[in-house]
């Protein structure tokens, strides 16, 4: 009896231990990260351009790549995320049919991102001679953050009760009418926290980019969307790994990470408190 | 009945909302279709760049050859071994590190753990998720290697081990939050039963739990392993990109997404280099598909035997 007390003692031990791992992996992250970044941080940093091989200067176009870039892929993968879930959840009725595109959406968030990278290339870039843009980087974004804007807005569709829409219907309402007064309302917080964590990913994501429009160095900011831009993560790959003086460029690209994990974390955080506050209001 | 203009007025109206209703439905399914369509696209488009290399280059040597030097002015190479076995051994040894440290974190939190340090722990992995993979590559590349080379004394600063590290932290918020919820969907008459039968806590963990749990944990341990394989900015930074046969955790390796990551960005569009990282896609897409394909039967067994 005493041994397996003991035992079950150690055992225990060793359960905290894993959870604390992670706890450490975090914290040792983030303190590399923010010792590193945080004295580079300012508002010249932040408002210009990098000068002399990116070893100084800003970071003023790569924030403004990887910003435009979330701006233009949010205007894509919105309407089709969202417009897909309300076909999902109200419409379809099930059956193969439904089957098939239940079994796409699963298998599209499976796809490495690199992988899109090569449907960006091939279809954006090279098939319908959009060229290395902003536009081909967005598109391919947005379809690699579609299957997760498509999950959580049904997730949120489904969360609204039945009896709703019935009551909405047993009053003459059509169907559409139903969903666009009566659920939409309900279901967009729960859609929009979705929708900007899957955002949040697009804005950290590199390899998809690296092939369908990032640029290493520009000395203007892109002029339409059928130009190339910097963006934040292709110039921290870039810098780190690239760069002609590895050691020079080191601060720059620790101050770039720190503000690309801030827009990030920033992000989730803005789910988080939509999440929780329509929590609280709506609770049926 | 009474015909006037008023009810005439409603009729159409009510016509008009029918036709609207109607046109909607198929916009909407329109939109239900993206998905199908993307995923065909990238079948589509895989195929199309990738299938040309089959006829201009080796396809068998592609498959079984141990030499990837595709820049060779006279005598190009396209083997694939190097990367595929790249690839299988650093998710591999991310798997050794990853999956005790994962399962022992989700039974402590489903389990063990204080709600409120559960509620603390939660956001904390959430926020691993969030972090892009070019900082874990980054923290791999300045930091863990320097760490690695000085306990191991490695060869290569940059080696497999550092890449398997950086992979095992990616995954873990993935398998951890997957088999926390297979094992809080565990009845919970079936732990009272066992309780009540005067075993410890730990043996009904043991016994009764985890058992119970298992197809939605190994489940997890699948979709983590997924995303490791296709996972490329970190392997990318961390792994030091040789492309060469070895078996040697503290060598330098290449896996197949570093392969199409650093060589498409200097290849002519069309050449026979062009469409053999294509190809790679192809075998990439191939085995994610698989993998994530037996993730969802496993997971599908778990969920209808609960």
């Amino acid at each position: 009896m005493k041994w397996k007390t003991i035992k079950e003692h150690i055992i225990y031990s060793l359960l905290r231990l894993s959870g604390l791992f992670i706890v450490c992996a975090l914290a040792i992250l983030l303190f590399y990260i923010l010792s590193g970044g945080i004295g580079k941080i300012s508002w010249e940093f932040l408002t210009n351009f990098p000068t002399n091989g990116m070893m100084s200067g800003g970071i003023f176009p790569m924030i403004m790549g990887t910003l435009s870039l979330m701006i233009l892929t949010m205007l894509i993968a919105l309407p089709l995320g969202i417009f897909s879930a309300i076909y999902l959840v109200e419409y379809a009725k099930p059956g193969r049919f439904t089957n098939a595109i239940r079994l796409a959406v699963h298998n599209l968030a499976g796809v490495p991102s690199i992988v899109y990278g090569l449907l960006g290339l091939g279809l954006f870039v090279v098939f319908l001679g959009f060229g290395l843009s902003l536009v081909s980087a967005a598109f391919t974004l947005a379809i690699m953050i579609l299957p997760i804007i498509i999950a959580s807005s049904q997730e949120a569709l489904r969360a609204v009760p039945q009896n709703i829409r019935e009551g909405a219907l047993a009053l003459g309402s059509t169907k559409w009418e139903t969903t666009y007064h009566h659920v939409l309302p309900y279901a967009l917080p729960g859609m929009l926290t979705g929708s900007i964590l899957a955002l949040s990913r697009a804005a950290g994501e590199t390899a998809p980019i690296i092939m369908t429009g990032a640029a290493f160095y520009m000395t203007h900011l892109p002029s339409s969307v059928f130009d190339e831009f910097m963006a934040l993560p292709y110039s921290i790959y870039t810098l780190a790994t690239q760069s002609s003086n590895v050691e020079a460029t080191r601060p720059t690209v620790f101050g770039a990470i720190l503000v690309l994990l801030l827009i990030v974390l920033f992000m989730n955080l803005v789910a988080i408190i939509v999440r929780n506050y329509y929590r609280k209001k709506y609770r049926w | 009945m009474k015909f006037n203009i008023s009810t005439l007025r409603k009729y159409n109206h009510k016509k008009i909302r029918n036709i609207k209703d109607k046109a909607i439905k198929k916009i909407l399914l329109g939109f239900g279709l993206t998905a199908v369509i993307f995923i065909i696209l990238i079948l589509v488009f895989l195929l199309i760049e990738g299938l040309p290399f089959f006829f201009e280059g080796d396809g068998l040597d592609f498959f079984t050859g141990d030499v990837w030097d595709p820049s060779s002015p006279n005598t190009p190479r396209y083997g694939i071994l190097p990367m595929v076995l790249g690839t299988f051994l650093v998710t591999l040894g991310a798997i050794v590190i990853a999956v005790p440290i994962g399962i022992g974190c989700s039974i402590y939190l489903a389990e063990i753990a204080h709600p409120k340090i559960r509620e603390t722990l939660k956001p904390i992995i959430e926020i691993l998720a969030g972090i892009p993979s070019v900082v874990y590559g980054f923290f791999a590349l300045v930091i863990l290697s320097t760490w690695i080379d000085k306990i191991f004394n490695s060869t290569t600063r940059l080696n497999a081990l550092t890449g398997s590290i950086m992979l095992a932290v990616m995954m873990l918020p993935i398998i951890i939050s997957l088999s926390e919820d297979a094992i809080r969907s565990v009845p919970r008459e079936m732990k009272e039963a066992s309780l009540a039968l005067g075993l410890t806590k730990w043996d009904t963990i043991r016994g009764v739990v985890v058992p119970a749990a298992l197809s939605g944990i190994t489940a997890a341990v699948i979709l983590g392993v997924a995303r490791a394989i296709g996972e490329t900015m970190t392997v990318l930074m961390a792994t030091g990109n040789a492309p060469v046969i070895s078996f040697d955790m503290l060598s330098s390796m290449r896996t197949m997404t570093a392969t199409i990551a650093i060589e498409m960005g200097e290849v002519p569009f069309g050449s026979t280099h062009y469409h053999s990282l294509f190809a790679i896609g192809i075998v990439l897409f191939a085995i994610t598909f698989i993998v994530n394909f037996i993730a969802d039967r496993v997971m599908k067994r778990f969920r209808e035997k609960y």
